[in-house]
């Protein structure tokens, strides 16, 4: 079971948290802190799992995570995750957000927080994995962001016309190629 | 990337405040979040940050609570209490609006509303029944979408006591049209399993049809249901294997539709769930595995992808593939998987491949074995990670020989580690280590895990220490060596130690420190009241150091110091302290009371008290577990034993309670003498050792001692001389542990050698039979050097008619052992063809590899030809005897050593075969067999069809012994070595362990219920236990007597009512009795036994008697 998702930046600054076991607040906050404490000490090269908080679940829990530019993606799982599985699970979840902002970075996060959480329901659903699929992942999300509540996934165009009717304050018009979250195509291992 | 991340830092306020520009101008008038967000990103300091949420906090509360807020404010206003939420600030008024959004809102309000909720809530939080009836509405709502979040919000947290009300509602979305409705439906009924399992049992019929839905999305997400359910329970889900299997099989074969790939593999979030599914149900169940070997074979072939997730499929079919019941031709190709894995450059796969060592390394040494260069090179890895992982392997190998060279590493990487969480775990492991091959690294230990450590560590290394070992020798050389060290430890730098640390120093000093002649006590004195003057000494540890001076205090000096400590802490905060100040100022002032050795614990000066109270007619006293006895068994049999049993019971215990004349006499001298023998020493330490071996007035111990120390019996051997003993011990230590590439740098080539020495089977000590439990299961993996003694099926000289598997086998091995270059363990099926002789099997090896479709029934009656073959070999006098099955022992290129025994009534005959599988005669062969717990009386025979100390070529020589129980233990170990020689060649040794169990030195003891009942009173170690009863219908006392009869050879002397007697006796004549009665549905146990240790030993066979009933 996946015990909690935890985005933040290079700073450890929380730009999405979802724990699917219940912790008090200051408890939350202080497994973020670990966390990136951890995590952040960790070069690029080395590997993508990490055991040893003792924070959530003792032993039983791994922390398996992705670093892209400016944030890290930390999934705290327990022992019936496969690893390479949810390493492969963040890669999906990190491409649909890509699909969904197009060239997604750091501010689409901050400010979209609602709707990268409806994406992650879509994937994740109470700790367990839901779909893996990006193509159903993105017309779960787009179908309900459409306020006419049908199923049948609308057509992109009118989509994105709703994504940007609901969310006027996207700075588009700012030059943020920088910040872009590099989603590379998966390196084979 | 660091730059990438001070580019972001420095854009983002100057974006957000820019407002010039015409796309933020309109983000900061009409986004209070983007305010928010600027607002915070301007900031410098964390108290900054603080206030300004505060403020922003207090403004949302104003405006949720206005009538006047629209829905669509409303949600705006969420989602800033939510980035509130998010930064650890709570904004619990808001909690009540979240929920009244997701009640009155339209979809989209209410879908903000939902995840507000769910983010702000928890299972237990009250207000969380106010959803209860949205969720109830919106199950039943005709709008999807609604559907979905209501489900959504409840497989994330529903109150448990709520399930109920919405059960009916999620169980009909499982007959939903739509798959995705269903599909979150299964999972929310995962949830409510998870959270109250007994709400959906009737609903397991239902699991099962969401099993068999037509779309696999629900068929998936109904996997996590029967993980769960198969993990706990793995026996009532049998009967779905095929199923699964099925499954497996077609989404393998790719009967998927595409949507399902990924990376053009076939669902593979499904085949890993399938995977770990099918390793639990074959776990432990051979007919179950043999159903999935085909469909793992396939997946392993399958995967052969270069992709990532084909990673993750390789790596759960491996782990599958050593979970179940081994099929050889899978364990090779998962062992080779393993192999990639581990040699990869990817980092990731390198940590998987590690994993999986770790998880088959008990199983499958030799595995560890092939990669020893590559596990060296992970050990300087500069990821941590590794480095741990790589540890925890070593930690799994760790055998008597190669524990110095790990726990350095272990040590090593101690040092430089920052992290609590692996300090703890590695001081664990490594204290785990020392208790099981102790030595003194346990120094390093206590300095350098500190106060970090759990407390049981320091205080079973105490106890190891006073309880010592099998000689008191070395007992005394650890105990001195521990002083030793420890003086110079503080006339060092004591201010560096850790607190536990001090306090073990200070247990030990005071314990043990008069061991050391040239230690006055007054310099311990001196050196321990430093530690009181320090400053960061804690009372704790005070009162520590304070007790061992207490045990020390004795002399000029030592009073004087005494006497200073006093002065200094008598007025201390501390009354603990305080206290034991004042006992040490006492005892060192009165010099009487202290060589009287502390307490009386016989309570002796009672004595006049309690005989004038017996003589005015008072009850005896009677030890509690005693008086419960007799209390429960009121109406049940009245044996005599029991109401004159309490002097004995008192004896019985360790503590030196003898000096009471008083009760002795009371005792009317049925145990006297026993007791009194054992504290002859007048010891007054705790040590148990004391009684041992004493068990009556017969004065056996006097009849024992002579025999124990003839207990070295070798075979005799006029050749042997020192000087080739000598020799053979430097070849044998010689022995290198040959390396896979020469080039390898030569400290690692040494590393290597002492990190896996003891795997293979020449390592200096065979250790087949601790290191390898399972030898059954993995004998496909024994590759034997059997060199010229290989055969083949296909050469028309093997007349020796052994069956066919077992020579491809054999061959396969051989191929094994050529690429490997490791001499490892050759197990029977090597000893099996020993009558066939030579073969050029060689150059048929492929062919005959391929030629062999099934190696799993090699595995299936390997033994009985062996047996035939050897057993012919039998001493005569034994032939007619049952004997054991012949176990093999150790072999190597010219000898394999096989075993068994014949028990007799006064004493088991341990028989060991030694086959010459070279070419050339063995000369001048020694056996010696040794063993500490073991009494090997004679060597009665060795038969060879040549002169004493040689073996011809393709021959057998047998050694025949004739053993008792010197000491027992569970398993009575015997170790031996073999040193012979091949004509022209250097002296060599093999050496070897065979373990007996005691069980094999039982014989059922003949007595009436009279006897049973005196020799009861004169035993004085007893101990009790409840055994699980075997409930049968009717007698379920006699059905488990009689069990424990048949398989321990017990004799039952009578059985009245709901108790029984039962008596045995160890070869040679060391009687064991055990009352036993039948007491709330278990049975209580109570064994006695004048030898120690029987009793306990005897009682962990019935245990396991019963068990495997």
């Amino acid at each position: 079971m996946i015990k909690a998702i935890l985005i933040f930046n290079n700073h450890g600054k929380p730009r999405l948290i979802r724990f699917y076991q219940y912790f008090a607040e200051d408890m939350q906050q202080q497994i973020i802190r670990e966390t990136f404490h951890l995590v952040s000490k960790r070069d690029d090269n080395v590997c993508n799992f990490l055991e040893g908080g003792s924070l959530i679940g003792g032993s039983d829990y791994k922390l398996i995570y992705r670093h892209y530019a400016t944030l890290y993606f930390v999934f705290c799982v327990d022992s019936s995750e496969s690893e390479l599985g949810i390493l492969d699970l963040i890669q999906v979840f990190v491409e649909t957000l890509d699909k969904c902002f197009e060239n997604v970075c750091e501010l689409d996060l901050i400010f979209h927080m609602d709707k990268v959480h409806y994406i992650l329901q879509e994937v994740v659903m109470g700790g367990m994995v839901l779909e893996t699929n990006m193509n159903e992942i993105v017309a779960q999300v787009e179908n309900k962001i459409s306020p006419s509540g049908g199923l049948s996934a609308a057509p992109a165009r009118a989509v994105s016309a709703v994504k940007n009717m609901n969310l006027p304050e996207i700075p588009r018009n700012i030059n943020i190629g920088d910040i872009n979250i590099k989603v590379p195509s998966l390196s084979p291992f | 990337m660091s730059d990438v991340v001070e580019k972001t830092l420095t854009a983002l306020p100057s974006l957000l405040s820019l407002d010039s520009q015409p796309g933020s101008a309109k983000l900061s008038s009409t986004s209070k979040l983007g305010n928010l967000i600027r607002g915070i990103t301007e900031l410098t300091s964390k108290h900054e940050e603080e206030k300004l949420i505060q403020r922003e906090l207090t403004s949302i509360k104003d405006q949720v609570s206005s009538p006047n807020t629209s829905m669509r404010q409303m949600k705006e206003l969420m989602v800033r209490a939510i980035y509130c939420e998010m930064l650890g600030y709570e904004a619990s008024f808001s909690y009540i609006h979240a929920i009244k959004l997701a009640q009155q809102g339209s979809v989209l309000d209410k879908r903000v509303g939902y995840l507000a909720v769910s983010l702000f809530l928890n299972e237990s939080h009250e207000l969380l029944l106010l959803l209860v009836n949205t969720v109830l509405k919106d199950l039943q709502s005709t709008n999807l979408i609604e559907v979905c979040m209501a489900l959504t919000v409840v497989s994330q947290m529903f109150p448990k006591d709520m399930i109920p009300a919405i059960l009916p509602l999620v169980e009909d979305k499982l007959n939903h049209p739509k798959e995705i409705i269903r599909r979150k439906a299964v999972l929310a009924l995962y949830k409510f399993y998870l959270i109250a399992p007994n709400q959906v049992q009737h609903i397991h019929n239902k699991f099962r049809k969401a099993l068999c839905d037509k779309d696999p999305g629900v068929m998936t997400a109904s996997l996590h249901i029967y993980l769960q359910l198969i993990k706990e329970n793995s026996e009532g889900y049998k009967d779905l294997t095929a199923s699964f299997v099925t499954i497996l099989k077609q989404v393998v074969g790719g009967k998927l539709p595409m949507d399902f790939n990924y990376h053009s593999v076939p669902a593979p979030w499904l085949q890993i769930q399938l995977l770990r599914i099918l390793s639990l149900l074959g776990k432990n169940d051979q007919s179950t595995s043999e159903i999935m070997y085909e469909v793992l074979d396939e997946s392993l072939r399958r995967a052969e992808m270069n992709h990532n997730i084909t990673y993750a499929i390789l790596y759960e079919c491996v782990k599958c593939i050593y979970t179940i019941q081994p099929k050889s031709e899978l364990l090779e190709k998962a062992a080779k998987c393993i192999g990639n894995f581990v040699l990869s450059p990817k980092i990731n796969l390198k940590y998987l491949g590690l994993k999986a060592l770790t998880y088959v390394v008990q199983q499958d040494p030799k595995l560890a074995l092939q990669h020893q260069m590559t596990i060296i090179e992970c050990l300087d890895h500069p990821d941590l990670i590794i480095k741990r992982e790589t540890l925890e392997l070593l930690f799994r190998i760790t055998n008597g020989q190669n524990v110095t060279v790990i726990v350095e590493k272990m040590l090593d990487f101690l040092r430089i580690s920052k992290d609590d969480y692996t300090t703890i775990d590695l001081v664990g492991k490594v204290a785990e280590l020392a208790e099981k091959y102790p030595f003194e690294t346990m120094n390093t230990v206590f300095s350098l895990g500190g106060d970090m450590m759990q407390p049981d560590i320091p205080n079973s290394f105490l106890k190891l220490l006073s309880e010592g070992f099998d000689s008191d020798e070395e007992d005394r050389k650890l105990r001195l060596f521990a002083v030793d060290s420890y003086v110079s430890l503080l006339q060092s730098e004591p201010n560096k130690l850790p607190q536990r640390f001090l306090q073990v120093i200070s247990w030990v000093l005071g314990e043990y420190s008069h061991l050391s002649a040239e230690l006055e006590p007054a310099t311990v004195m001196t050196l321990l009241s430093k530690l009181l003057d320090l400053k960061h000494t804690s009372s704790e540890t005070k009162s520590w150091v304070l007790m061992a001076m207490t045990k020390l205090c004795e002399g000029g000096v030592a009073i004087s110091v005494a006497q200073d400590i006093y002065e200094t802490h008598s007025s201390s905060m501390d009354t603990v302290l305080r206290q034991r100040a004042q006992e040490l100022q006492h005892l060192s002032q009165d010099s009487e009371l202290y060589l009287m050795g502390g307490v009386d614990s016989s309570l002796s000066f009672l004595d006049g008290f309690v005989s004038e109270a017996l003589a005015a007619g008072a009850a005896p006293y009677k030890p509690p577990h005693q008086r419960q006895e007799e209390l429960a068994q009121a109406k049940a049999l009245s044996l005599e034993p029991y109401s004159l049993s309490l002097p004995i019971s008192m004896s019985s215990c360790s503590i030196a309670d003898r000096q009471s004349p008083t009760l002795m006499s009371m005792s009317s001298g049925l145990s006297g003498d026993s007791t009194d023998l054992s504290h002859k020493g007048g010891s007054t330490t705790l040590k148990l050792d004391g009684v041992k071996r004493v068990w009556g007035r017969e004065g056996y111990l006097a009849q024992r001692e002579p025999v124990e120390e003839t207990a070295q019996v070798e075979v005799p051997s006029p050749l042997r001389s020192p000087s080739q003993q000598a020799e053979a011990d430097s070849t044998q230590s010689q022995t290198p542990t040959p390396t896979v590439t020469p080039e390898l740098e030569q400290d690692k080539q040494q590393l290597a050698s002492s990190l896996f020495v003891g795997l293979g089977s020449q390592s200096s000590v065979c250790l087949m039979g601790k290191s390898d439990p399972t030898p059954q299961r993995f004998r496909r993996k024994a590759q034997g050097r059997a060199s010229s003694s290989g055969a083949s099926e296909k050469t028309p000289t093997s007349l020796g008619s052994t069956p066919s598997p077992v020579d491809n086998l054999l061959c396969n091995s051989l191929l094994d052992s050529n690429l490997v270059s490791e001499p490892t363990n050759q197990t029977p099926q090597a000893s099996q063809s020993l009558d066939t002789t030579n073969g050029n099997c060689h150059e048929e090896l492929t062919d005959v590899k391929e030629n062999n479709p099934s190696l799993i029934h090699n595995n299936e009656e390997p033994d009985k030809p062996k047996d035939l073959c050897l057993s012919s070999h039998l001493p005569t006098e034994l032939s007619g005897l049952s004997h054991s099955e012949i176990t093999p022992l150790c072999s190597n290129q010219s000898v394999n050593l096989s075993a068994c025994h014949v028990q007799k009534e006064d004493s088991l005959q341990l028989v060991i075969f030694i086959f010459n599988s070279s070419d050339s005669a063995l000369q001048q062969m020694q056996l010696q067999v040794d063993s500490g717990e073991l009494k090997v009386n004679y060597c009665l025979s060795l038969i060879t069809d040549s002169p004493v100390e040689e073996v011809r070529s393709h021959s057998v020589a047998v050694c025949h012994y004739s053993v008792t129980v010197k000491r027992p233990s569970v398993h009575v170990e015997v170790l031996g070595m073999l040193s012979y020689q091949l004509p022209g060649g250097t002296p060599q040794t093999i050496q070897f362990s065979h373990k007996l169990p005691l069980t094999t030195f039982i014989r059922p003891l003949t007595l009436s219920t009279e006897e049973y009942g005196s020799m009861w009173l004169a035993f004085s170690q007893d101990t009790k236990q409840n055994l699980t009863l075997i409930n049968d219908d009717q007698d379920p006392l006699t059905t488990t007597l009689n069990v424990l009869k048949k398989k321990l050879q017990l004799h039952v002397v009578e059985i009245i009512g709901v108790e029984g007697i039962v008596a045995c006796q160890l070869v040679q004549d060391q009687p064991c009795l055990m009352h036993c009665r039948v007491h709330a549905g278990t049975l209580a146990v109570w064994l006695r036994s004048p030898v120690p240790d029987l009793p306990d030993c005897l009682l962990y066979h019935c245990q396991r008697a019963l068990q495997e009933h």
